[in-house]
């Protein structure tokens, strides 16, 4: 109980100041360090939302977001996200892009002048983590979609963050690619000492790459159900066609079909 | 490429298009002159105009360097100004909002009706040319600058704020380098406009300058003169588009090639 790096509490989000739009409400997540959570739900159910308040980018009106065990009242910079658009900056060429937020974050923005070398090796590292070795010097659009991506995960890494968001960042992506990426992700998250919490609207995706499922009700937001998903690691992908996994996807799905029709 | 016929005769017919076009218009317009022997004082052949260039070149040189001086000199003002007022718009949603329906006021204005006011104040001569041209270019440059800044992803913003961003880190990061290629691509613009409002200043009230020179020249009925100011206006107007053209793509390559990549 006392090692959950994201505790989330009776939350309650409303955009927009009285009679706004109430987004998440009564809003209960543990995550533990370490962990891989997924959260899906049915579309403008909250989720990213959600996100945005355990990153401390909106601050709830009631109940409270705890992260590495600090009530979040601002920006926190102990978490790297990655959104469904990869956002690179067409001016700066891949390596310049994933350098980036060691120029925002306080902790390396001073030191980054005098041990350049050091964190130019960290990024060269990640990106031969996903498969991108030497392409640090290309441009982001001279690289494909997928590849951007890659881009876009060893830039929410490269401060060595404790947690990483996730904001359905394969959506975009055709299914080769984004097999291709679950395997990157999973292997990131078996390498690097580091809490992932992915939103997704792919239950394989959810079920294949978590720990833990968090189904999500329509908005108002909160959690309907929570899964523990104990398939062992390291998972390939052929744990797909396993009977038990098709039987979790199935479960989901009828989850958040019941999700869908409270609404 | 293979559609320029390069290959086959060796000429490069689309780099020799602009000529050939130019060359046709000046043989078409001299031939339908003396074809119907239209008076040179409607519409003087080319030949006339060439006649004219020779004739009055002294003070054809004077007043064509007085007209790019207070142009250049407004237009510089306009880029310093406009730069400097589309980041303070595009600063805060505040100023915008407050500054923006001034501003199209402003601009709906027809500039020849300011020049009266300017006169008043400054007397007739270089100031209230150099002042047209200013107040007429700069609109354009401060409309392109902060549409720049307004049109930042919300995602970029998102990561570099999670990290703990300023307002300054995303200007200067992002939003700055952002909006170059709009800054760059309003030069044309405005350096067209800027020629625009010296003109109409000389015109009116000056002593000098191409446009006063065309004034005098047509109330002594010299048409050849006006058209040989109207030829130096163009040359003037062309190559200084051509500078802005080739500083544009200079300085902000990377937004053609990735729209390039894109497309
Ligand atoms: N900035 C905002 N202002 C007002 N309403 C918002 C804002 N962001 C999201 N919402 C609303 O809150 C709800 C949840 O949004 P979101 O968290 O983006 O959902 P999801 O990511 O699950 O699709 C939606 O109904 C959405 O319209
Ligand atoms: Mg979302």
């Amino acid at each position: 109980m006392g090692d959950h790096l994201v505790r989330i509490e009776n939350v309650d989000m409303r955009y927009g100041g009285e009679g706004g739009v109430l987004a998440v409400s009564g809003l209960n997540i543990a995550v533990e360090k370490g962990e891989f959570a997924a959260v899906v739900g049915p579309s403008g159910c909250g989720k990213s939302t959600l996100m945005r308040l355990v990153t401390g980018l909106h601050i709830p009106q009631t109940g409270s977001v705890v992260v590495a065990g600090q009530q979040v009242t601002k920006p926190v910079s102990i978490v790297g996200m990655a959104f469904q658009n990869p956002t690179m900056l067409p001016w700066r060429t891949t390596l310049d892009n994933i350098l980036l937020p060691l120029e925002i974050v306080d902790k390396h923005r001073k030191r980054l002048r005098a041990h350049k070398a050091e964190y130019v090796a960290q990024a060269e590292r990640l990106l031969e983590i996903v498969g991108l070795k030497g392409f640090g010097d290309k441009f982001p659009w001279q690289l494909s979609g997928g590849m951007q991506q890659r881009a876009n995960l060893c830039r929410a890494l490269i401060h060595e963050p404790e947690l990483l968001m996730l904001d359905e960042p394969f959506g975009a992506l055709d299914a080769f690619t984004r097999e291709e990426l679950w395997q990157v992700i999973r292997d990131l998250h078996a390498q690097q000492d580091v809490t992932i919490v992915l939103v997704t609207h792919d239950l394989r995706e959810a079920v294949y790459l978590a720990d833990r499922v968090f189904v999500m009700s329509a908005r108002p937001g909160r959690v309907l159900h929570e899964h523990k998903i104990d398939f062992p690691r390291p998972r390939e992908l052929e744990l797909m066609y396993d009977p038990a996994f098709t039987k979790k996807v199935q479960e989901l799905r009828g989850e958040i079909a019941d999700a869908r029709q409270v609404a | 490429m293979s559609m320029s016929g390069t290959k086959k005769s060796g000429i490069n017919w689309i780099a020799l298009a602009p000529w050939i076009y130019t060359i046709g218009l000046f043989v078409v317009w001299e031939l339908a002159v003396r074809l119907f022997a239209i008076r040179p004082t409607i519409l003087p052949a080319p030949s006339a105009i060439v006649g004219a260039l020779y004739q009055y070149w002294p003070a054809i040189q004077r007043h064509s360097i007085q007209t790019l001086f207070t142009t250049t000199l407004g237009f510089g003002l306009a880029v310093v100004g406009g730069l400097a007022l589309g980041l303070l718009i595009g600063w805060s949603r505040m100023i915008y909002a407050g500054l923006y329906p001034l501003m199209v006021g402003f601009n709906a204005i027809p500039k020849v009706a300011v020049v009266p006011i300017l006169v008043i104040w400054f007397g007739i001569g270089t100031i209230p040319a150099v002042l047209t041209a200013f107040l007429i270019a700069f609109f354009p440059i401060v409309v392109n600058v902060a549409t720049g800044l307004a049109t930042i992803e919300p995602e970029t913003e998102d990561v570099l704020r999670a990290l703990g961003a300023r307002k300054m880190d995303i200007m200067l990061k992002v939003g700055i380098p952002r909006s170059m290629p709009y800054f760059f691509g309003s030069l044309k613009v405005a350096i067209t406009l800027a020629f625009v409002g010296s003109v109409i200043s000389e015109t009116i009230a000056a002593n000098s300058g191409l446009g006063y020179m065309m004034a005098a020249a047509q109330s002594q009925f010299n048409v050849p003169l006006v058209f040989a100011g109207l030829i130096m206006l163009a040359i003037e107007g062309i190559v200084m588009y051509a500078v802005m053209a080739w500083v544009e793509t200079r300085m902000t390559g990377w937004a053609h090639r990735s729209q390039l990549a894109n497309a």
